[in-house]
């Protein structure tokens, strides 16, 4: 049984902008998606070359050494805009409240072992600074760009990876009993424990690379590939007996990484699908990175999982495989 | 020893600056390449103060909240043709002037504040900028969604886009987004954050929203009631800034003071086309624009510079001008328009008896001596079937890229010209405001893309007006000229007569 409403139908002259209309079909009504994200970036008629970077303009295609005949192509399949994506990750937030709520009524972070607790003090919480380092590289995507289609959703991502990092930071608050000493000394541990600096020199590097699609490409398929997966996915031995606690408490970031590998996924398959020259170019480019994280993650996985360094192999070899399903030759 | 539990501020502190880290395996100066060249002297990062401390796990709580009440009010708005239930036709205009000119300047600010949020060495400010970059974007996206069914009845909506790059008024906005944007991450900072968003946001972001408001726009009113926390935290952002820069070095007064001077006029300038808004596009106005520069510059701003006059900062250079200007501007631009209507996304019209009424009574010094008699006397020529068009394309100012149509200080029947000399050229400007500017940085102003300039460079599709707007996507009869005897017009009558028919 339906009921109906009468309401009054008044004939549109236009169902959407100019610009959508021009790429989806005339007559036909558009997403907010769409219209939230086509040609909203400035293309053309620009006033002054940037001060500190004369040779291009603010938006500029040339800041990648990939080109696309439309930066418009590489779609989000989430079709996030502004209010799709914070209203998924305020819901996403709400299962990471019950999972502290629960770690701390159970008393979980008291009930670890000495030796599962120091394996997240050494390689869980030093993790923060990854996220951060992240965040750093997908705010320069978001700055440096082209085109909304990838702009908008890498401020998403960049916005994640800050809250990925404050997740981090409130398990080793959850640790040390809310006196933030714990963090202080996975500082030290990312600065100068050996098993981190090819991580971190990975990262650092990552900061001074001036190809915003290069950026992209290091840091959605080889950091998020080798590095993250190792730790998240791939290291519930690593946690002893605190497995189960670790599982709960960042099962925010096994939501995100499945979330976010659509969209930057598709993004490279796109990219690289526009011609031989960008799939030459981007292959080049994940081979060297991919190889770069796993000679970078191998102390670390051998330290974390005492497997002389065959996890950060195994994570290269699952990124690989992705690589190759995007269409990359490696 | 047992260490003590943290405070809010030590913990948030954890959450945002503890992330950071002096890099060694590259240098510094090159992960962070844009922060010096300025000439900004920062001692001790560390001493930023966190205006507010919002970590993600809240901002995507507030935020998700806002946006389901804002979403359901714009569907139940499109739902129930709320377009017609606005107070007159003639105000779909604003919102053309809008998403014309404002939201694209949203965009602008939201990869601006990306820019901030990268590369400024301070995390503390860094993560400020990264959440207004987020706000800005909302900003955009949602103003498009709102006008949205706005443009499924009303012409000069459709095209905003690809006009914001190529429409002579539209140059006004974009080259003062094009030109922070263009600066270093400190100018950017002080241009957008500390003039725009702080001193002027009253000028901008309240008129659009009252009008709104006064309207019976409720879409749109509904957004700015649900950006109102957004902009707050943006104004504590921008007055934090400029403390932060002035207490960390006194070398750093000289060149703040500049970009305050600079930006304050600049601003002042882009505001012009909001005080034509107000004054003369709302069919149930607000306030008058003097009525606004008094309350929302010359009081708040008053009291915001003698606050920080103990930094040794004075008030904006001309802002005395400005004030003087406030009984004059919204006439003079609202008259550019009128001459050059052909040429315009939305339509014109001389105010009626009533609203000139309204005008001599808010601007009794200058209404009825200076602008009623040329309004009326376009008036007649109308309607003797001489309308007044402008087919001349006028001189530009090379800063703020408005017609020169503005007068001198104290003498409102004069047009105002200056000019300097660069690497042999002569450049005009519309005052002593956009001169300065511009010989403080000639380099950088000697490249504006003046529209004018453009069309009889034949860069604009042609020498013909036709030609011209067919480079704008601008529908010729439908987008511009009068209101009167437009399509907009006829389907708001239409509606009306409608409602009329219902009511029997």
């Amino acid at each position: 049984m339906t009921i109906q409403i009468k309401t009054v139908d008044m004939e549109p002259k236009r169902q959407t902008f100019g610009h959508v209309a021009r790429r989806i079909g005339e007559g036909k009504s558009a997403t907010r998606y769409q219209e939230g994200t086509f040609d909203v970036q400035p293309t053309t008629n620009f006033h002054y070359k940037p001060l500190y970077e004369p040779e291009y303009w603010t938006y500029d295609p040339r800041k990648t050494r990939v080109v696309m005949e439309d930066w418009y192509k590489p779609l989000d399949p989430r079709q996030y805009y502004y209010a799709t994506y914070n209203i998924s990750r305020a819901t996403m937030n709400q299962a990471v409240e019950r999972n502290f709520t629960f770690a701390e009524e159970r008393a979980l972070a008291d009930k670890m072992s000495p030796a599962a607790r120091k394996q997240i003090e050494t390689y869980l919480l030093p993790l923060r600074h990854l996220h951060w380092g992240a965040n750093m590289n997908m705010t320069e995507i978001t700055q440096r760009g082209y085109g909304t289609a990838i702009t908008a959703p890498a401020i998403f991502s960049a916005g994640d990876h800050l809250g990925m990092a404050q997740i981090i930071s409130r398990i080793g608050l959850l640790l040390d009993g809310q006196t933030g000493v714990s963090l202080d000394l996975a500082k030290e541990v990312w600065i100068n424990d050996p098993a981190w600096q090819g991580i971190r020199k990975l990262t650092e590097d990552s900061f001074v690379e001036r190809d915003w699609f290069h950026l992209f490409v290091i840091q959605t398929l080889a950091i998020n590939g080798v590095i993250f997966d190792l730790i998240y996915k791939m290291g519930d031995a690593g946690w002893a007996d605190a497995q189960m606690t670790i599982a709960l408490l960042t099962e925010f970031m096994s939501d995100w990484r499945s979330d976010e590998s659509r969209w930057s996924d598709a993004v490279i398959k796109t990219v690289a699908a526009e011609s031989e020259a960008n799939r030459a170019l981007i292959s080049q480019w994940a081979s060297t990175c991919i190889g770069a994280a796993v000679e970078a993650t191998r102390p670390l996985s051998a330290a974390f999982l005492g497997d002389g360094g065959a996890g950060a192999e195994m994570a290269g070899e699952a990124t690989a495989k992705r690589a190759r399903g995007l269409g990359l030759t490696l | 020893m047992s260490a003590k539990k943290l405070g809010l501020k030590q913990r948030y502190a954890h959450m945002t600056r503890g992330l950071d880290w002096e890099t060694s395996y590259q240098p510094m100066d090159k992960v962070f390449p844009y922060d010096s060249f300025e000439g900004i002297k920062i001692k001790d990062w560390s001493a930023w103060e966190d205006p507010f401390r919002l970590t993600m796990d809240t901002y995507w709580k507030f935020q998700a909240e806002k946006e389901r009440k804002l979403y359901a009010v714009i569907d139940a708005f499109a739902q129930n043709n709320g377009q017609t239930g606005i107070s007159d036709g003639r105000y779909a205009n604003v919102l053309k002037l809008f998403l014309t000119g404002i939201s694209p300047a949203e965009y602008q600010a939201h990869r601006g504040f990306a820019f901030a949020g990268r590369h400024l060495r301070g995390v503390g400010p860094r993560v400020a900028a990264q959440m207004q970059s987020l706000d800005e974007l909302r900003h955009l996206q949602t103003q498009i969604h709102t006008i949205s069914h706005y443009n499924k009845h009303f012409d000069g909506i459709s095209e905003f886009s690809h006009m914001h790059d190529r429409v002579w008024y539209l140059s006004v906005p974009k080259s003062f987004f094009d030109d922070a944007r263009s600066a270093g991450p400190f100018e950017y900072m002080i241009a957008i954050g500390f003039a725009f968003e702080y001193v002027l946001t009253n000028l901008l972001f309240v008129p659009f929203m009252s009008g709104a408001a006064y309207n019976g726009d409720m879409s749109t009113v509904t957004f700015g009631f649900s950006a109102q926390s957004d902009e707050s935290r943006h104004m504590t952002l921008g007055i934090e800034v400029i403390k932060f820069l002035l207490e960390q070095h006194p070398d750093n007064l000289p060149i703040v003071q500049k970009w305050v001077d600079k930006w304050f006029w600049r601003g002042h300038r882009v505001l012009g086309l909001v005080a034509m808004m107000m004054d003369y596009m709302l069919p149930k106005p607000v306030m008058s624009w003097k009525e606004a520069w008094e309350i929302y510059y010359t009081q708040a701003g008053g009291a915001l510079f003698q606050d920080l006059a103990r930094y040794g900062l004075r008030p904006p250079k001309y802002a005395d001008i400005a004030t003087a200007e406030a009984e004059h501007i919204s006439h003079q631009n609202w008259a550019i328009f009128y001459q050059y209507t052909h040429a315009a996304a939305f339509h014109t019209w001389i105010p009626d008896a009533k609203h000139m009424d309204w005008l001599s009574e808010k601007y009794p010094n200058t209404f009825d001596k200076y602008y009623r008699p040329r309004w009326e006397m376009w008036g007649r020529m109308a309607k003797e079937g001489k309308r007044f068009y402008n087919m001349a394309l006028p001189q530009l100012c090379q800063t703020c890229q408005i017609p020169m149509g503005y007068t001198e200080p104290g003498d409102p029947t004069t047009i105002a010209f200056r000019s300097s000399r660069f690497r042999g050229e002569t450049y005009h400007f519309c005052s002593d405001g956009c001169k300065d500017i511009f010989d403080a940085e000639p380099e950088k102003f000697a490249q504006s893309w003046l529209p004018v300039h453009q069309i009889f460079q034949g860069n604009c599709g042609g020498a013909t007006i036709p030609d011209v707007l067919n480079y704008y996507r601008l529908a010729n009869g439908a987008d511009n000229l009068d209101y009167v005897g437009s399509p907009d017009e006829k389907l708001w009558n239409e509606w009306q007569a409608d409602k009329l028919k219902t009511a029997v």
